[in-house]
């Protein structure tokens, strides 16, 4: 899965659409018996591994599930502190599942008005007259890549490092949303994107730039 | 109409026929809704408006336009650009005014109006005033305030359909980031 996520920001920096890709490959389910050797705390309402890496569970990784049930935030489903339960030594053995925390839906619209901001900051930081905002950041994980339209959206789209052609692929994401989402006389702009056709569309849409590992103009 | 030919996602062909009658069948049911001309010309301006501001996405994302920056080009790539694209006609641009903010577009035949004659009850409806409104709507989101309307009209006796363009102002408070 070279693609990781696209996101489709209106002109007042809202987040319109959002589409998850990929599948976080480092999740790891174990069972353990008391005490834990692994080192958790509470960071951002949720509880997460600070020392102790060991075993393909790294430091960062947060706690998914509890002897297979989702875990909420830092309780578990049942509504108990999961600090609490971990150190109660008649709860073992226990079956953690760890893994990279996902984005929750309000940290994604923050994320994307903050990323609307620094596009902004990006254009008046230039040396020249008439620069564009941020079209490219790069990480060594991955690569965003944004393209806005004269109308001032913005398509954003997190792939690969090694993923070419995704200048073509925005393009192509473009076209799509003026067809599924713009043509659809329910759909008001500026809103959040809830179009079947426009899901079912861009996914092609990707699994086309994925195996094609390039997206041709006008296909 | 065709659709553009480099679209592999469907190439119909639709009978421009059906499009007059579609668009007849829309003025005559405002007629009756309505019956008032100048009530009808504002709410074929509203829709105009509607399908204006969805219809620049489309052209932004199939031609490749870039921002116009003066007026002058505006009105070239409306002409030959849009037009072409969308309803296959490319009327030529006249009357520039002095100060470069006024122009008009001569249309040597509209499809709109295929077939169409006003009676004399309807004297003051300007039939094709979707198209005025659809000009307002896709200009409004690139930033331009502009005045449409329809100096001439073959439907009322003239010898050519002239729609006036003039440039209002920049609209600056929704300027994407990074236009000037």
């Amino acid at each position: 899965m070279a693609i990781f996520s696209v996101y489709v920001v209106n002109k007042a920096g809202g987040l319109i659409y959002q589409y998850d890709n990929y599948v976080p490959r480092a999740e790891v389910e174990k069972t353990f018996s008391f005490p834990l050797d692994l080192v958790l705390k509470i960071h951002d309402e949720k509880v997460v591994v600070s020392f102790g890496q060991r075993d393909g569970i790294r430091v960062g990784h947060a706690v998914l599930s509890i002897n297979g049930v989702d875990v909420n935030g830092k309780y578990t489903a049942e509504g108990k502190d999961i600090l609490e339960y971990l150190k109660d030594s008649s709860n073992y053995p226990v079956s953690i599942r760890f893994g990279r925390a996902r984005l929750t839906s309000n940290e994604k619209l923050m994320l994307a008005s903050m990323f609307h901001s620094l596009f902004a900051i990006g254009s008046q930081l230039s040396p020249e007259v008439g620069s564009s905002g941020i079209e490219m950041l790069e990480t060594d994980m991955f690569k965003l890549h944004c393209f806005q339209t004269l109308t001032g959206i913005k398509f954003i789209v997190l792939a690969d490092p090694r993923q070419s052609g995704v200048d073509g692929l925005l393009r192509k994401i473009y076209e799509i949303y003026s067809d599924f989402a713009l043509k659809n006389p329910f759909y008001s702009l500026e809103m959040p994107i809830r179009c079947e056709l426009f899901d079912q569309n861009l996914k092609s849409a990707l699994e086309i730039a994925e195996k094609a590992g390039t997206f041709g103009p006008g296909s | 109409m065709s659709r553009q030919s480099n679209r592999t996602t469907d190439s119909k062909k639709m009978n421009s026929e059906l499009f007059t009658l579609t668009y007849g069948a829309l003025v005559t049911q405002l007629c009756k809704d309505y019956e008032n001309d100048e009530e009808v010309n504002k709410q074929l301006d509203k829709m105009g408006y509607n399908i204006g501001v969805r219809l620049i996405e489309d052209f932004l994302a199939r031609s490749s336009v870039g921002r116009c920056h003066d007026f002058r080009e505006t009105a070239d790539v409306i002409a030959k650009v849009a037009f072409k694209m969308y309803l296959g006609i490319t009327p030529s641009v006249t009357n520039w005014s002095p100060a470069g903010d006024e122009f008009s577009l001569i249309l040597e035949s509209n499809p709109l109006v295929d077939f169409v004659e006003l009676p004399d009850n309807h004297s003051t409806l300007v039939y094709s005033n979707l198209l005025c409104g659809v000009l307002r709507g896709a200009l409004e989101m690139v930033q331009m305030a502009v005045d449409v309307r329809f100096a001439q009209d073959t439907l009322r006796g003239d010898n050519v359909t002239e729609i006036r363009m003039k440039f209002i102002k920049r609209i600056e408070e929704n300027l994407p980031v990074g236009d000037e």
